[in-house]
């Protein structure tokens, strides 16, 4: 039993990792643009897709370093050429337009690469488990972990200590303030899309070497990262961190007691969230309005 | 001074009238093509059953509409309300009451009323923030549907139930068979469904919702309680959609969970946009060219997909106003 509790919470924390790397660039866009980018699962997709394509020159750790880059490319072009004409009309139109948008890139992915899973090779040492004992926690595991915590610390010190980090959080605030102030905010909304992507891209990599890659690999993680930013509270990344963490482990520990009310419980616990504390748990008052 | 006020009136008065003989025609123009659908569809090549899914999700759309264009609340979630129409419908018939009209009831009740509640706990979120609980709540009713295979048929629908007969004491209505007495029962309660709705945006109550929609904050200043008109708007717009997800479930004498999915929440909303979102009729032209465009392209290519998101993006990016939206537009 305890080791199937301990299974779980591997699980839970790996997931919950996921959704936290997800939910933190579709919060960076949301706070900062008023865009729910419907095409984040598709940004991680590419993510995992282009490192299948460069590993095979580039090696894993090249295509684990690029790929991520790449995506963040694409990114600022897709926000350049589509997604900035529509920021100062009514939010309806941003959300056919990334909708539209996750469509065309999901056939594209298929027409690419293909309706089938594909694998994405690993290095032999991260293959491996660690302990015989503990079967279920291979290095892969402990190193996709590692790479989340370290990118989470890396975006949360960048926000903190560089002026583009703080005109982000400024612009989160009050946007045209920021503006009078001289800065260019067309150029900071492109370079925040472009980091969001940056980080959905980044767990597309991770989740291709766990899961592998099939065109709609992101579309199940579109729905908790919603969840988790509701549950954290909108306009806040430290909630979005702890709100993915919680429901990561949440689903993970009932899948040990009741498997078929995993996913339930996710949206039970945004309701409940919806109905105590409006806010969200770490949310500011009136951000949400 | 005073003739030129009297001409002025005049004028007012005259292009008044104008523009109430053109909402007349428009009107006998809109009815008279829905009752003439079984002569000159087939001439089109078209089959009957189309011209019901357009009427289908023309008031699904339409009640989305109230919300979106009359109230200017953004909602990303009602094909939940509509696809729980359609499985309190086909659940009715399939284990309880073989009746049409008690299955279309407890579909629009099932429906109506999960809008309702949920309304409550979001109706002081606003703009993307509203749409995004939508969304998470309508997905919950997605997995519901997937999950508990027993009771809802899982991934493979829910099959196994048809419409009945409707009898009206000596009258029946012969509606198993589809066909035309199928089509002109959707019409009938599609007709019955937009004069209400017609008749609610019109009142007192729709004025309201236009003005909280062009001002909130003038709205609250003028003592209106705004939150509580949103749930109301939010609720009524549900319990529309959700009797559409009843006459959906009838229509294809199934339902199945791709009814409560987002991406169908995403097709009313564009063809609210196509059609026009500050229009009433919009919404009906938008569902005859979207279904339309779907049907035809998706016979000629497995890649649907692409073409439905360029239509979208296409959509917003150069056509935002919609067809009767820029029509308006052009004769102002």
């Amino acid at each position: 039993m305890a080791q199937v509790i301990l299974f779980n919470v591997t699980n839970g924390l790996i997931i919950g990792a996921f959704y936290v790397l997800m939910a933190l660039g579709l919060s960076l866009i949301l706070n900062l643009s008023n865009v729910i980018n419907f095409a984040h699962g598709n940004f991680l997709a590419l993510g995992g897709y282009l490192a299948f394509a460069l590993s095979p020159t580039l090696g894993y750790w090249g295509a684990l370093l690029v790929s991520p880059l790449l995506t963040a490319l694409i990114g600022l072009l897709v926000e350049r050429l589509m997604v900035r004409r529509i920021y100062n009309r009514d939010p309806v139109y941003s959300l056919l337009l990334t909708f539209g948008l996750a469509f065309v890139m999901q056939d594209a992915a298929r027409y690419i690469w293909g309706p089938n899973g594909l694998p994405l090779g690993l290095p032999d040492i991260l293959a491996q488990p660690i302990t015989q004992n503990l079967f279920f926690i291979t290095w892969y595991r402990v190193f996709m972990v590692t790479i989340v915590i370290v990118s989470v610390i890396g975006l949360f010190a960048f926000l903190r200590y560089t002026r583009v980090g703080l005109r982000i959080r400024a612009g989160t605030f009050d946007l045209e303030t920021v503006s009078t102030l001289g800065i260019n905010v067309r150029n900071l909304r492109t370079f925040n899309f472009a980091v969001g992507c940056m980080l959905a891209g980044l767990s597309g990599v991770l989740a291709a070497g766990q899961i592998g890659l099939n065109p709609n690999m992101g579309d199940e993680l579109l729905m908790p990262s919603f969840i988790a930013i509701i549950v954290g509270g909108v306009g806040s990344l430290v909630g979005t961190l702890f709100g993915g963490l919680l429901i990561g482990m949440a689903a993970a520990l009932t899948t040990v007691f009741y498997p078929a009310a995993s996913e339930a419980v996710i949206y039970a616990i945004m309701m409940a969230v919806l109905l105590l504390r409006p806010r969200g748990l770490v949310g500011e008052e009136g951000m949400m309005s | 001074m005073t003739t030129a006020l009297v001409a002025g009136k005049e004028t007012g008065a005259s292009a008044e009238q104008l523009a109430a003989a053109r909402r007349v025609l428009m009107l006998i123009a809109i009815w008279g093509a829905l009752i003439t659908v079984p002569l000159w569809l087939p001439l089109l090549g078209g089959y009957t059953a189309l011209a019901g899914r357009v009427l289908v999700f023309g008031l699904a759309a339409m009640g989305l509409n109230m919300l979106l264009g009359f109230t200017g609340v953004l909602s990303f979630g009602h094909a939940a309300y509509f696809g729980l129409g359609a499985y309190g419908a086909g659940l009715t018939l399939r284990y309880l009451v073989h009746s049409t009209p008690l299955a279309m009831l407890a579909g629009t009740l099932l429906g109506g009323l999960a809008g309702t509640l949920f309304g409550l706990l979001i109706v002081h979120r606003r703009g993307v923030y509203f749409a995004m609980c939508t969304i998470a709540f309508g997905q919950l009713w997605y997995y519901l549907a997937y999950s508990w295979n027993s009771f809802t048929g899982g991934f493979d629908g829910l099959r196994d139930f048809h419409r009945e007969a409707i009898g009206f004491g000596p009258l029946r209505l012969d509606i198993e068979s589809g066909g035309t007495t199928f089509y002109f029962f959707l019409l009938g309660v599609f007709a019955v469904g937009v004069a209400l709705m017609g008749f609610l945006l019109r009142s007192p109550f729709g004025r309201t919702l236009l003005a909280i929609r062009e001002n909130e904050r003038r709205a609250r200043f003028l003592g209106i309680p705004v939150e509580q008109h949103i749930w109301l708007s939010f609720s009524i717009s549900c319990f529309f959609t959700a009797l559409a997800g009843t006459l959906y479930a009838l229509l294809n004498n199934f339902a199945d969970p791709l009814a409560l999915h987002y991406s169908l929440s995403g097709y009313f909303l564009v063809m609210t946009v196509i059609g026009g979102m500050r229009t009433f009729w919009g919404p009906l032209l938008g569902a005859a060219v979207f279904v339309v465009l779907q049907d035809y392209i998706s016979s000629m290519t497995v890649n649907w997909m692409s073409f439905i998101g360029v239509i979208f993006m296409a959509v917003v990016l150069f056509f935002p106003r919609g067809l009767l939206g820029a029509r308006r537009r052009g004769a102002a």
